[in-house]
């Protein structure tokens, strides 16, 4: 017990973002630059049906024609969309059913990131598909899932083994043409992860997925599909880190969930891309979208976000409420420390009667970042007797940071509720003195205030994700407070 | 214990305090009594470690070491209590939670491990037991929506987990009802022994009713322009500070 809550200390006291490590492996990349030859040779690789390589073709038409997005709050150095590798995969092709013939490497990195591949090690019931760059390594707990006829594999995998239910389903919630990065998502997205829960199955354990970005020059498309038929239910967690580097990486990330009658999908993220060095240099830019349809008569998806990494955030979990007295969640907790900028926040579109909408968003800035939100709750005409409660709150640790918030609201008739509230705050010098006063010393003081602070949203998250979660939090402010 | 010799202190270039000699030993409880604004909270925050104040002359000995020299969270644990006169809300950290990290940062500085689940619970029982404090309130946020009086006891309730060597207790009487203020002054009393010591800033008589100092200082100006015992507070009771102010001049 000791021995665990000093390992925490000194994980909490070391500053320096800890997962900045580079995994030397022999590696299968694309050549640099985009064109249709680019997408021809992912999904050659991939060994694709046409459906998909059409699908994509069609996307990197949509995206020639498109702008990247402007109107966040954020400003985005120039990206060269040709000098990005779209595919990068470890030599050694793993088979999905054996754990020795994954790349001994491959195993190490993942343990080093705290994430066993190994069935036998692991204590908890948590099942992990596990991306390396462009491709899925490992999936473990395969078997006991499959015998609740769940699926649980790789994107790749389940366009092989389940082409129709990938047809039926990818782009339903975010359509090929839906934004910029979402468009280029579907032209070169190289793995990510399947998810489907047979109906009136309550899924036994959590499902993580855990991506890491290693090689240098490359970009990260993953795209993950949740299917919840129903009367389903299914707790899913994110996890993700890459090394330290000088140059900015780009990932551009796509997300749907679908969730059908009585279903409920609960998607937890602990976001943790590598944020850039302390003047600004490198990181990751987080391009990402991801968006859940209740599509079912009393369904429910629940978001939920710690967000402390990333030198750019641009990433707006969304519910889209069609089906009648479906419910949609949001809470999330955006920390920027140093040079970091974030825009995030969520939509929640009300379409059905009775629909439900949440959202709690708690922005933390420090150092000389930049931290906003921005949110829409939609009301349609036919969504009566619809509510939404929504709450901002900005913490400003120093002043040469900023929080801003934007929130947009469109309601189509009279019988709904809209609520919005928002507050901004300091760390007052009354409440570290406080602190200090019992025998807290800076840091820790400001990892409890923080904590206490995020504490609505930290809540939420599964047990082990939310330790997880507070650690990082108090990581990631380290010296803000001089 | 404590020695503080020719303090002098200034805020924003104002002095505030101008040659205060205080002796305070183990056993002792030392009363400060004074009209507003003669620097009597400024002294509890200087002793504490608060930033903003100017230290422009004099010295202040705890335990044979020289307290300027430390920062505040090393001189709390060192032993320094204080009970704040306005206690800050913490939101969203519970008052369970804010007590186990303190004790925990106090037993690392002694070189002990973290407190036991059983033991810091017992602790926390025996605690609240003193303030008559419900467990409820230390399921709560710190301070969050307590009333006046059930700040006050908690400051004497997190006395109590920290046990301090040397508490000063500022203005703890304000705002108490005489109730809240008799279960103050026997927390205070319980706590008491011969290994530590505490100061009482306050204002008025009342309080030494309950809590029996065996010295009172009169704080004037920055200065202590008096010093002797209970006798003297009743007398001040008696004929204000006008007296005094009277005498000094």
């Amino acid at each position: 017990m000791s021995d665990d809550k000093n390992n925490i200390l000194d994980e909490v006291t070391q500053g320096e973002y800890k997962y900045g490590f580079f995994t030397d492996i022999e590696m299968d990349t694309a050549p640099k630059g985009l064109n249709e030859d680019t997408i021809r040779f992912i999904s050659a690789k991939k060994k694709e049906p046409e459906f998909m390589l059409e699908l994509r073709l069609k996307a990197f038409e949509k995206w020639k024609t498109m702008k990247e997005p402007d109107w966040a709050h954020l400003n985005i150095p120039p990206i060269d969309y040709q000098d990005i590798i779209y595919y990068a995969a470890p030599k050694k092709k793993p088979q999905l059913d054996s754990l020795d013939d994954v790349d001994p490497e491959l195993l190490a990195t993942f343990d080093k990131l705290g994430i066993s591949l190994d069935e036998q090690k692991r204590l908890t019931g948590v099942a992990v598909d596990a991306v390396f760059d462009s491709v899925s390594v490992k999936t473990t707990f395969q078997d006991t899932l499959s015998k609740h006829g769940i699926i649980f594999c790789s994107f790749s995998e389940a366009v092989q083994n389940h082409p129709d239910l990938v047809k039926k389903y990818m782009g339903s919630v975010v359509p090929t043409g839906d934004n910029y990065f979402a468009a280029l998502n579907t032209a070169v997205f190289s793995d990510g992860s399947f998810c489907y829960i047979p109906p009136g199955v309550r899924c036994p354990v959590e499902l993580s997925t855990y991506f890491r970005i290693n090689s240098a020059g490359t970009g990260q498309f993953e795209r993950t599909l949740i299917v919840a038929d129903e009367g389903a239910y299914v707790s899913y967690l994110e996890g993700c880190t890459a090394p330290q580097r000088d140059e900015n990486q780009l990932h551009a990330a796509v997300v749907e969930i679908v969730a059908l009658k009585d279903a409920e999908v609960k998607y937890s993220t602990v976001q943790n891309w590598y944020p850039g060095d302390k003047n600004g240099k490198g990181g990751v830019y987080n391009f990402v979208t991801k968006r859940g349809m209740c599509k079912g008569n009393n369904s429910k998806i629940s978001w939920t976000q710690v967000e402390t990494g990333s030198a750019i955030t641009w990433k707006y979990p969304s519910c889209v409420l069609l089906g009648d007295n479906s419910i949609g969640e949001f809470y999330s907790v955006a920390v920027t420390n140093n040079h970091q900028q974030a825009d995030t926040g969520s939509k929640m579109t009300h379409i059905g009667k009775n629909t439900k909408s949440t959202i709690i968003s708690k922005g933390i800035s420090a150092g000389f970042s930049n931290n906003s939100y921005r949110g829409l709750v939609k009301i349609a005409q036919r969504a009566e007797n619809s509510r939404n409660f929504s709450q901002c709150d900005s913490l400003l640790l120093g002043d040469k940071c900023g929080a801003h918030t934007f929130p947009y609201i469109d309601t189509g008739n009279s019988s709904s509720i809209v609520e919005h509230e928002a507050t901004t705050s300091k760390i007052s010098d009354d409440q570290l003195f406080y602190c200090l006063q019992r025998g807290i010393d800076t840091e820790k003081a400001i990892g409890l205030i923080v904590n206490g602070y995020a504490k609505e949203v930290l809540r939420q998250l599964p047990m082990e994700f939310a330790v997880e979660a507070q650690k990082l939090l108090a990581v990631s402010l380290e010296g803000s407070v001089g | 214990m404590l020695s503080i010799k020719n303090l002098h202190v200034a805020i924003d270039g104002k002095e505030i305090i101008r040659g205060l000699d205080l002796e305070v030993k183990a056993g002792e409880v030392h009363a400060i009594m004074g009209p507003n604004g003669t620097g009597k909270s400024t002294l509890a925050s200087v002793i504490a470690g608060k930033e903003g104040y100017d230290v422009t002359d004099g010295e202040i000995i705890f335990n044979g070491k020289d307290l300027l020299e430390l920062p505040t969270e090393e001189r709390a644990l060192e032993g320094i209590f204080l009970g704040f006169q306005y206690p800050v809300e913490i939101p969203g950290v519970s008052m369970t939670n804010f007590m186990r990290t303190a004790l925990n940062e106090q037993r690392k500085y002694h070189g002990l491990d973290p407190i036991p689940a059983g033991e810091f619970l017992e602790r926390m029982e025996n605690a609240r037991k003193l303030v008559e404090i419900h467990d409820k309130l230390t399921n709560r946020s710190v301070n969050e929506g307590f009333s006046g009086g059930e700040k006050k006891r908690n400051e004497i309730f997190q006395m109590a987990m920290l046990e301090p060597t040397l508490s000063i207790l500022d203005e703890t009487d304000s705002g108490l009802d005489i109730d809240a203020l008799k279960v103050v002054a026997k927390g205070v009393n319980d706590l008491k022994s011969d290994k530590n010591a505490t100061i009482v800033i306050t204002h008025y008589q009342r309080l030494l009713d309950y809590i029996v100092p065996d010295f009172v200082h009169v704080l004037f100006e920055g200065k202590i322009v008096k010093s002797g015992d209970k006798e003297l507070a009743m007398e001040l009771e008696e004929k204000g500070y006008e007296w005094l102010k009277a005498e000094t001049v």
